[in-house]
């Protein structure tokens, strides 16, 4: 599976459209992992753990999104955009979508 | 008990003040290291609209980090909420973040190999960080994604 924020494949061309391919998950914090991020908010930096939390769901909501495009039949995705959002206190919704081809 | 409390605050204030300080200028040296490092492949925001760049190979990469404010800086937010103006303190702390998110994409884009990377688009989220305290961006993650090419 080819994945780009290309409208297109380099090096290929697209053969077919499938129409959109999306993946979303929505995750909450860890109780132990907010604890300390508490105390991280006093004296500022990064938060690894978040980044790591948020980089995992961003992994699987990707993963959702090619596997919704597989069902479809196809071999990549092109114009892939990324979105993320506080549903409520302590959830985020990460959110990705792209347009599902097959490219030769 | 008002006097232990005026020093608690105090106290945080300090705390805040030294470390995200300290914190902020090891990651701008950072940056910047890291930036004049990874200068000879460029970063465009483009390549929807245009024609397909000639390449062998195309990949998705993403980079991402979650940046908290310090307490200094919240409580200079909240002074700053009452007069208005520049919220110089925040501007610093997005800038970081959206450096940072950016190196890691191009690092990462990189260590594959790529010669460019097309279409970098940016999103930043506020992620409310103080549980209870829903007043101002307790932490904001920025992610920087986009093609890399080869």
């Amino acid at each position: 599976m080819i994945l780009t924020t290309l409208e297109g494949v380099p090096g290929k061309t697209i053969v077919e459209h499938y129409g959109l391919a999306q993946g979303s998950t929505i995750r909450a914090k860890h109780i132990g992992k907010d604890i300390m991020a508490s105390l991280k908010n006093l004296v500022g930096g990064e938060l690894k753990a978040y980044t790591e939390l948020l980089q995992e769901s961003r992994q699987e909501a990707v993963e959702r999104m090619v596997q919704q495009a597989e069902e479809l039949g196809a071999n990549a995705v092109v114009n892939i955009r990324f979105a993320t959002s506080s549903v409520a206190q302590g959830a985020a919704e990460l959110f990705a979508y792209g347009t599902a081809v097959k490219v030769e | 008990m008002d006097g232990l409390e005026i020093l608690i605050f105090l106290f945080l204030l300090i705390l805040g003040y030294f470390s995200g300080t300290y914190f902020e200028k090891r990651h701008y040296k950072s940056i910047r290291e890291r930036e004049r490092k990874t200068l000879h492949v460029p970063m465009v925001t483009f390549g929807a609209k245009q024609s397909l760049p000639e390449a062998q190979d195309a990949q998705l990469f993403v980079g991402s980090v979650v940046i908290s404010v310090d307490y200094f800086k919240m409580i200079s937010a909240t002074l700053r909420n009452l007069v208005g103006g520049r919220v110089m303190v925040y501007e610093s702390l997005l800038d970081r973040g959206r450096r940072e998110a950016l190196l890691r994409m191009k690092e990462e884009a990189m260590a594959w190999g790529a010669n460019q990377i097309m279409n970098v688009r940016l999103e930043t989220a506020a992620i409310g960080g103080r549980s209870g305290n829903n007043s101002g961006p307790g932490s904001v993650e920025v992610i920087a994604y986009g093609t890399g090419i080869r």
